[in-house]
């Protein structure tokens, strides 16, 4: 019987440690798969050419602009709409006032539906009945009802963390609240409001589903908002699966937008250890 | 200084804005809602559940539009990520909690989150360049149940661990210490005092992420192949319903469109039963 449990608890380390392995392995196999397609693609030419022969040839210069306009845009919506939600919950209604409970339940169901169900509902709310039709404007309203309850819980978060001795204090100095929100929480929050900026970024960044029939296809240089664009992880998307002969530069264009996330991971990291450090 | 202060005190204007922006936020939830179910109204009105549930197969241009087989390539894909993500997850919990010297733990943790940062669409690429040719080599196609399966799991597996490491880090520490007092080895205090206490914590891990894998869209479609009909093996290419819409949506028409968005309440409420399912999981607890 002890021998017996002595080789179960051999087996369980082997399984924990091989599990652990294979999870770090096909870590590594995606980044060598990705760099190996991808890495002899990628020069400085990739980024400021525009895309030709589909996609297979040139570079992504216009990607990247619709893809920073689409973003631009959905933060616009986003930013005040998300603070103004946060500001709502935190300093106007009280603790399990029925009405933040409401907004707070409708939030965590938009955080889970799945993202082409975003897609249907903005193809049909803003493209058709708003007459936006597939154009960077609707798939940034479309990205920003996804975003947003990432960003309000992030920032809602950050304001509740703001030390109760802060807001004394504003107040025995005689500030109004609104003031001591202005200058005082909020600033103390800041920390905590950019990274759930980041991390909404990050997430809108890697949406796809929501955008092919919302922002469209096109892969022209987008002149306005009302133009349709193509967001990077579309033209991945695309490359891939319609352009026989596109996986290289999809490999490329992939390593690009991974560099992106990345970057908006390390800034997350740095933020949220900075308002450790604040504290 | 509570935050029940009344709210004239933080100005009308303030207040009102920001009871706007609150209310466009619960707005967007019905809005969203209420745009899939109007959109997919026509199809139900015209040819009624029954037609989506026991028509011979998915063939719009026939006007067949039986989801049956969809919906079972949808259930077989996920089970097969979700029985692949399980057992990776729950050790990987448990390594970070009691095997790993605590720079490699670290690492891991990194790599992790370096894992579930990775886009669901380079997920996709991966699978179409690199996994889908592999599998090939044993059994053509390649793109199908298995593929799918296989890049489905680990793009669930970063979140479930650290899901599940919160849940296994969340045991007191003291029922693995006594366990082990007692003379119990190291994996069996485990398996047998310290999972089971962290049973409600893993098990709305695992429904989350059953409900994030149900609504990805991009993974499936880039490696299951697409082919809307029952599978009968593992390698047998299927069609899931999110890729049933992104597929077929820019040129439905008429029913055909309105029957892409039954397809996509379909998601919807499936991801939801799974949500309400992990708020009971968590009330038990």
């Amino acid at each position: 019987m002890i021998r017996r449990g002595r080789g179960v608890d051999r087996a369980g380390l082997v399984a924990v440690w091989a599990a652990a392995v294979l999870v770090t392995a096909s870590f590594v196999a995606i980044c060598c798969g990705l760099f190996a397609h991808g890495w002899s693609g990628l020069s400085l030419k990739f980024l400021s050419e525009a895309p030709s022969d589909a996609g297979r040839s040139g570079g992504i210069l216009p990607i990247l602009a619709s893809t920073g306009l689409l973003l631009l845009t959905c933060l616009a919506i986003t930013v005040p709409v998300g603070l103004g939600t946060a500001i709502f919950l935190t300093e106007v209604v009280p603790c399990g006032h029925r009405g933040g409970r409401l907004v707070r339940r409708s939030l965590e169901l938009l955080a889970g539906a799945p993202s082409i169900v975003f897609g249907l509902f903005g193809c049909a709310l803003f493209c058709n009945l708003l007459g936006l039709g597939f154009s960077i404007m609707s798939g940034a309203l479309t990205l920003a009802c996804m975003i947003l309850p990432f960003f309000v819980k992030a920032a809602e978060e950050g304001l509740r963390a703001v030390s109760p001795e802060l807001r004394l204090a504003a107040a025995g100095l005689g500030l109004s609240r609104q003031k001591a929100l202005a200058f005082v929480v909020l600033p103390a929050a800041s920390y905590a409001l950019c990274g759930g900026l980041v991390l909404a970024v990050a997430r809108a960044l890697a949406e796809t589903a929501a955008l092919i029939f919302t922002s469209g296809y096109v892969d022209r240089m987008p002149r306005s908002v009302f133009d349709s664009g193509r967001a990077v992880s579309v033209h991945i998307y695309d490359l891939a699966m319609n352009i026989p002969g596109g996986d290289k530069n999809a490999s490329s264009t992939a390593l690009v937008l991974l560099f992106g996330v990345c970057l908006l991971n390390v800034a997350f990291r740095k933020l949220t250890m900075r308002m450790m450090g604040a504290k | 200084m509570s935050r029940s202060t009344s709210s004239d005190q933080l100005g009308r204007g303030l207040t009102a804005l920001t009871g706007v922006s609150a209310a466009l936020c619960a707005l967007v939830v019905s809005a969203v809602i209420l745009t899939v179910v109007s959109g997919a109204w026509p199809a139900l009105k015209e040819l009624g559940p029954k037609r989506f549930l026991f028509d011979t197969g998915w063939h719009p241009a026939d006007g067949l539009y039986g989801m049956a087989p969809i919906i079972v390539g949808s259930l077989a894909v996920v089970s097969g990520a979700i029985l692949i993500a399980t057992p990776f997850g729950i050790l990987s919990a448990l390594f970070l909690n009691f095997y790993a010297p605590r720079i490699v733990g670290n690492l891991y943790r990194s790599a992790l989150e370096l894992l579930g940062g990775i886009p669901s669409v380079v997920f996709g690429l991966w699978g179409m360049t690199t996994v889908v040719p592999l599998l090939r080599r044993i059994h053509s196609p390649g793109s199908g149940l298995l593929a799918g399966s296989l890049v489905l799991s680990l793009m669930i597996i970063p979140t479930f661990a650290s899901l599940a490491d919160a849940a296994v880090r969340a045991v007191p520490s003291s029922l693995y210490a006594s366990s082990l007092a007692l003379g119990l080895r190291r994996w069996h205090a485990l398996w047998t005092v310290v999972l089971p206490s962290a049973r409600s914590g893993l098990a709305a891990a695992l429904v989350l992420q059953t409900g994030r894998a149900v609504g990805e869209t991009m993974v499936v479609l880039m490696v299951c192949g697409n082919i809307p009909l029952l599978p009968k093996g593992l390698f047998d290419p299927i069609r899931t319903l999110t890729a049933n819409v992104a597929l077929e949506m820019p040129y439905a028409l008429g029913i055909h469109r309105s029957a892409l968005f039954v397809s996509g309440l379909v998601v919807l409420m499936l991801v939801v039963g799974l949500m309400v399912l992990v708020e009971r999981v968590r009330t038990e607890e």
